[in-house]
């Protein structure tokens, strides 16, 4: 393992526009448990309920990330991603930035297809659409923003 | 965090997933499922009861682990999943692929 997880905490205005960070994440996938325990612990502002922030939060996150390492930086350390958290009383907002190509969400199968049911992969997109209230995506499809209500 | 495994008397492997289950450990829990199985253990137990979530890379090696204990003559069940990764199984419909127990207890008197 090489580099290490960055987290830059940025001002807010106000104390009542909640709190915001970023993390640059080597791609590497054996960062993404600590960058998602990093994530998760700056996010425990009282937005989301506790059970959202700890399975919600951090399983959305952990898909995204691990999507973004291999499918986008093909798991090349030296390329980051970039994640941007803003925490505000309404809702959490997560972005997820490669710098790889990007791809089309709309061409991914069901995983849960009789024929597909016992593979190995193929499921984080549809995990991920699980757990967030909204989700979309840049129109290169190399960045996506997650939406949690607060709750 | 990591994973425990024990065994009880009848030779069932019981694996408890401490904290969760994802991308970068899921190999580390294949890795002592298959040193069993080619130790000749064939039936197995994977406690979720500390783990607070898996992701899809998880749910992945679940999958396969269990097609190949299966293919050993085994079976590999599940048990202590909280309502949040029931579910996750539910969702997936992977709770159809899986004998899922309550407790380990549970999973241990219905083999």
């Amino acid at each position: 393992m090489s580099g290490h997880v960055q987290v830059v905490l940025h001002r807010t205005a106000r104390a009542q526009d909640g709190v915001a960070f970023s993390l640059a994440v080597p791609s590497d996938l054996s960062f993404v448990g600590d960058a998602v325990d990093l994530a998760a612990r700056h996010c425990d502002v009282g937005v989301l309920s506790q059970r959202r922030l700890q399975f919600n939060l951090r399983t959305a996150l952990a898909e995204a990330l691990a999507n973004a390492i291999a499918y986008g930086n093909h798991h090349d350390p030296s390329r980051l991603v970039r994640i941007e958290v803003a925490c505000r009383p309404d809702a959490v907002r997560i972005e997820v930035a490669d710098d790889g190509l990007g791809f089309d969400p709309s061409q991914v199968p069901d995983p849960t297809a009789p024929e597909r049911l016992e593979r190995e992969g193929g499921r984080g997109l549809f995990v991920l659409r699980h757990l967030v209230d909204t989700i979309e995506f840049n129109e290169r499809g190399n960045k996506l923003c997650l939406v949690l209500r607060a709750g | 965090m990591g994973f425990s495994v024990s065994k009880d008397p009848r030779g069932v492997v019981i694996v408890g997933v401490d904290g969760q289950l994802i991308v970068g450990n899921r190999q580390e829990l294949k890795q002592k499922v298959l040193d069993s199985l080619e130790g000749g253990t064939r039936r197995f137990v994977i406690d979720f009861t500390k783990t607070g979530y898996i992701d899809s890379s998880g749910l992945g090696v679940l999958v396969s682990l269990s097609k190949k204990v299966r293919e050993q003559g085994g079976d590999l069940r599940l048990a202590g999943l909280n309502e949040d990764l029931q579910t996750l199984f539910e969702l997936t419909k992977l709770d159809t692929l899986f004998a899922i127990a309550k407790t380990p207890a549970e999973a241990l008197a219905a083999f």
